[in-house]
């Protein structure tokens, strides 16, 4: 009944609506306005657009300024102070840029709106002009891209040799991660061995792989000052490493390993001292789309003092993949065989949690 | 190539003489209206084809806005609609992917590419070039009706159980190619997949006749350098098309065969829903550069003739020439090469070697300066002029507004250092919505309000007009504007909900206004529609240069039949741009006007030619 009653209220609302236009339309082809060429409405849209550039550069400068804090999100990185300052370089050029050619775009449409009687001045071409303007903005192209190309260079360097390795793999829709282990190297991994307790596909014969640990499923730790690499990798469809505090974003790609190497510098009790807010966390967030479950793919890390690193790693490092996966039911080699029906099930219900 | 064209015309034109009315007698309604041959009539399909989709689009968007801008809320009145999608209240989150996903390929496809290029190109390029039609309109119509059955599919994929694609509409294996990995990648994106296959068909078939149109249908005196910039425009997003559109061809094409014939070109090592798949040896990557090769170059497919429609709107109500006409070719060219050369800016974080991204961002950045060139041009123009402010008119001036506000991030994004942060945020889609999205739609909103009178022979309420233009600009701002400050934040796309994360459980209210500005620009176009339906039959009637404007379209009769001009074809003998010509009676010359007849107003280099 109700609907029926704001059904028929909107259907009304319209009709009031539509005889209210008629009854312009009428009013003004009666008044003759419609057969003078440009009336009052000029001016008024001419005015409303001077209006447009003051309110809205208005808000803007609030909005902005009012927002500016919840938007710079803490640093915690040292190839990230290249970035933020490259960032707000490049907005402060960009922004005299717009607030100029607006400034220009509104104040001449309302300065030379039409007036009876006048005459537009014929000016079709200025050769001189139009090289100025191209040469301006090419020069600051080609230091914007100078300065871009340094960091990005220095960012995409290959990871110096002293780098803590850290292997991140996604998958529907979870983080997981390897570390090395004592030799610093990442064993091997197949992703035909992968079944519900082999998560990785690790291959137990390779010696590299004997002591390799994983992190807890909720969180993993770096140490602050150190240059860390993360191994990228998925084991589905592409997934995306995203630490918004460190400045480091990295696709997952199935098939294909990518990596990403940065120095923290603010472990997490630093960081939550700094903003003041103790259960601050840094998050690892996902984004690439990746299935329905890509909004809820988080893990937490954990940026350690050097030496509490060392204190983790020493207790974490007892939980090697080789002693997790021998003391379940299937061992590697099985899994191997049994990558059909039964591990398929176990797999599939592993990846509904 | 002159001679022979200009006999081949007075041809045409005196058969057309002699049968004229029979002619349009003898035509059936299913001849003259639906399988028309008729560049006027299938622009006005692909227009309404392209409103239609715009409102789905709408509609879309609409919903996930809701989502995000009220995530605790229950949406049970949706429920009777969506049906199994809303599960108590909630939108499922597979569900509001393919929502996402289908939003952006309906709006860069369907709508601006078929709707804003099949509308102007189809009506404008032999209106403006002095043609009967196209060369041929037998291919013309085919690349409509291709377009029809490329909707038919793609909207029949919006009801499927399983529902539409949902990875995205940049569809991305191994994603797309997976149905265990996603719903959506099931039925839905074979649909998207045969659905834009023949996209492509009716892409090309409209491409190559648009190109040779502009080449070889000129009427006598319209040089290269005298055309209207809208046919430089779709001239060369034609030419964007023909070469980039193949490439998604192919890609697609490949992502059938890993699909359904077990090959492995995007795909390798894979382990998912509880198997380890066969496939080895494919690259992910490598699809996303086929995808960006088309998929870039779409942009500006996208803007270009938006760029044209500006320009020439901008000119005529400024009552001026375009400044630096010379300049505006010479940036368009510019930005149609360099638009093949910088696709992997998409793709600085996808693992491709780092060597690529610095010559991608080389490349991408030289881009902002044609386009800085254009914005220039089009703010001189305004300089000194008696600027009329039609409907029209404004669009085109909030048209440059966004331009340049979505444009300047564009040199944020390109820089592949600071695009590690933002890549995937919301500032690219605050970036992209602006200076693709927005302008785009303005300078589709710009053209119909301009042309209306010259398809339909009658004029737009000019006061609704108005109330759309003020009611949709401002709210374009308060939705994107804050949208940067939301990225620069990092809150990444494609999110169902932020608030699982401490890091982005913030600016909520920022969320809620932009929903509630989302869906008042939403509600705002309904104005719009109502103006342009009831305008098609009960508007003020259009006399047959209402603009007061130079280009050919408007020499012909209120209502032009078919073959454009019931006469001879007319002659061209000065460019497009003789507004307010010092000397000259009125403040317009057309271009079909003799030097001989204008005496008091020719410049000394035009002296010659009287």
């Amino acid at each position: 009944m109700i609907t029926i009653a704001v059904a028929l209220s909107i259907l009304l609302l319209l009709v009031v609506l539509y005889l209210l236009f008629r009854i312009q339309v009428l009013a003004s082809i009666f008044k003759g306005s419609y057969r003078r060429d440009i009336g009052t409405s000029n001016k008024v849209n001419a005015a409303l657009l001077l209006v447009f550039l003051f309110v809205m550069g208005a808000l803007f400068v609030w909005s902005f300024a009012s927002s500016k804090e919840e938007m710079t999100l803490p640093l915690a990185s040292e190839h990230g102070i290249a970035i933020d300052s490259m960032f707000w370089l490049t907005m402060a050029i960009i922004g005299f840029v717009f607030v100029l050619t607006h400034i220009l775009l509104f104040v001449y449409s309302y300065k030379y709106q039409h007036q009876d009687g006048k005459r537009a001045y014929y000016y079709p071409h200025n050769n001189k002009i139009e090289i100025i303007w191209t040469v301006i903005p090419a020069v600051v192209m080609a230091l914007l891209v100078f300065s871009g190309w340094k960091t990005w260079a220095k960012i995409t360097s290959p990871a110096p040799d002293n780098a803590v390795v850290v292997e991140v793999m996604g998958k529907q829709f979870n983080w997981l991660i390897r570390y090395p282990g004592a030799d610093n190297k990442l064993g091997h991994v197949k992703h035909t061995l992968i079944d519900a307790t082999n998560e990785f596909g690790i291959d137990l014969n390779d010696q590299n792989a004997k002591d390799d640990f994983p992190a807890e499923p909720s969180a993993f730790h770096v140490p602050k000052g150190v240059p860390v690499l993360l191994k990228i990798r998925s084991r589905d469809v592409i997934h995306s490493v995203f630490l918004p505090h460190f400045r480091v974003k990295m696709d997952a790609v199935p098939g294909m390993p990518t990596s990403f190497w940065f120095i923290p510098t603010k472990t997490t009790s630093e960081m939550q001292s700094e903003t003041g807010n103790a259960n601050f966390q840094y998050e690892l967030a996902c984004t690439e789309v990746c299935g329905r479950g890509h909004f809820a793919m988080k893990m937490t890390m954990i940026v350690d003092e050097p030496e509490d690193y060392q204190k983790w790693v020493a207790a974490q490092q007892q939980k090697t993949f080789s002693v997790q996966l021998q003391a379940a039911p299937a061992d590697s080699t099985a899994a191997v065989a049994l990558n059909s029906s039964e591990a398929a099930g176990a797999g599939a219900t592993a990846s509904k949690q | 190539m002159s001679s022979t064209d200009i006999s081949l015309h007075k041809d045409v034109h005196l058969g057309h003489d002699d049968h004229h009315d029979d002619h349009d007698h003898d035509q059936s309604f299913i001849e003259k209206y639906i399988f028309s041959q008729d560049h006027k009539v299938i622009a006005k399909q692909f227009l309404f084809a392209g409103i239609f989709w715009a409102v789905i689009g709408g509609v879309l968007s609409s919903l996930f806005r809701m989502q995000l801008g009220f995530p605790e809320a229950t949406f049970t009145f949706l429920e009777p609609i969506l049906g199994k999608w809303v599960d108590g209240g909630k939108l499922n989150p597979e569900f509001y992917l393919a929502l996402v996903t289908m939003h952006g390929t309906i709006m860069v496809f369907f709508v601006l590419t078929a709707g804003l290029s099949g509308t102007f190109s189809n009506f404008l390029i032999p209106l403006q070039i002095g043609a009967r039609d196209m060369a041929s309109g037998f291919m013309n119509m085919l690349s409509f009706w291709f377009f029809f059955l490329a909707s038919v599919i793609m909207f029949y994929s919006l009801f499927l159980e399983t529902g539409p694609a949902a990875g995205g509409w940049t569809v991305y294996p191994p994603l797309s190619a997976l149905p265990q990995a996603i719903a959506g990648s099931g039925a839905g994106m074979t649909m998207w997949l045969v659905s834009m296959a023949l996209f492509i068909v009716s892409q090309l078939l409209g491409g190559v006749n648009y190109i040779t149109t502009v080449i070889n249908m000129r009427t006598r005196g319209l040089s290269m350098t005298k055309l209207p910039l809208t046919i430089w425009a779709f001239f060369l997003t034609a030419v964007l098309g023909l070469l980039a559109f193949p490439v998604l061809f192919s890609a697609a094409l490949l992502l059938i065969f890993d699909r359904s014939f077990g090959t492995s070109f995007f795909l390798s090592d894979i382990y998912v829903a509880g198997e380890a798949l066969t496939h080895t040896g494919g690259s992910p990557v490598l699809f996303q550069h086929l995808f960006w090769f088309l998929g870039h170059p779409e942009v500006y497919i996208v803007i270009l003739p938006t760029f044209g429609i500006v320009s020439e709107i901008i000119a005529t109500n400024s009552r001026k020439p375009i400044f630096g006409y010379r300049a505006m070719i010479g940036s368009m060219l510019g930005i149609a090469l360099l638009s093949f050369v910088v696709w992997a800016h998409h793709m600085f974080v996808s693992g491709m070697n780092p060597f690529l991204g610095s010559v991608f961002m080389f490349l991408t950045l030289i881009i902002a300066v044609p386009s800085a060139v254009k914005v220039f041009n089009w703010i001189a123009t305004l300089w000194r002029g008696n600027i009329n402010f039609t409907p029209a008119m404004l669009f085109s001036v909030a048209f440059v507004s966004l331009f340049i506000s979505g444009g300047v991030t564009g040199i944020i994004l390109g820089n592949s250092a600071l695009d590690i942060q933002l890549h995937d945020t919301y500032f690219v889609v605050a970036h992209f919505h602006l200076v693709m999205g927005s302008a785009a739609f303005f300078g589709m909103f710009a053209g119909v309000y301009h042309w209306f009178p010259k398809m339909f022979g009658r004029m737009m309420e000019e006061k609704l007009g108005y109330l759309h233009f003020w009611i949709t600009f401002a709210c374009v701002y308060l939705i994107f504007m804050p949208m940067h400050y939301i990225g620069i934040a990092g809150f990444p796309r494609r999110y169902y909900t932020w608030t699982g994360f401490e890091t982005f459980n913030k600016f909520m209210d920022m969320n809620t206004f932009i929903t509630v500005a989302a869906i008042v620009a939403f509600v705002a176009q309904f104005f719009f529609l109502f103006n342009f339906v009831y305008s098609i039959f009960r508007g003020r009637r259009a006399t047959e240069n209402p603009w007061k404007s130079n280009t050919l379209e408007w020499t012909t009769p209120v209502n032009p039949g078919h073959g454009n001009w019931p006469g001879p074809l007319p002659v061209v003998y000065r460019w497009p741009y003789d507004y307010s010509k010092p000397g000259a009676p009125e403040d317009f010359i057309p271009q079909n006007v003799p030097f001989s007849q204008t005496q008091s107003s020719n410049l000394p280099h035009e002296r010659d030619t009287e």
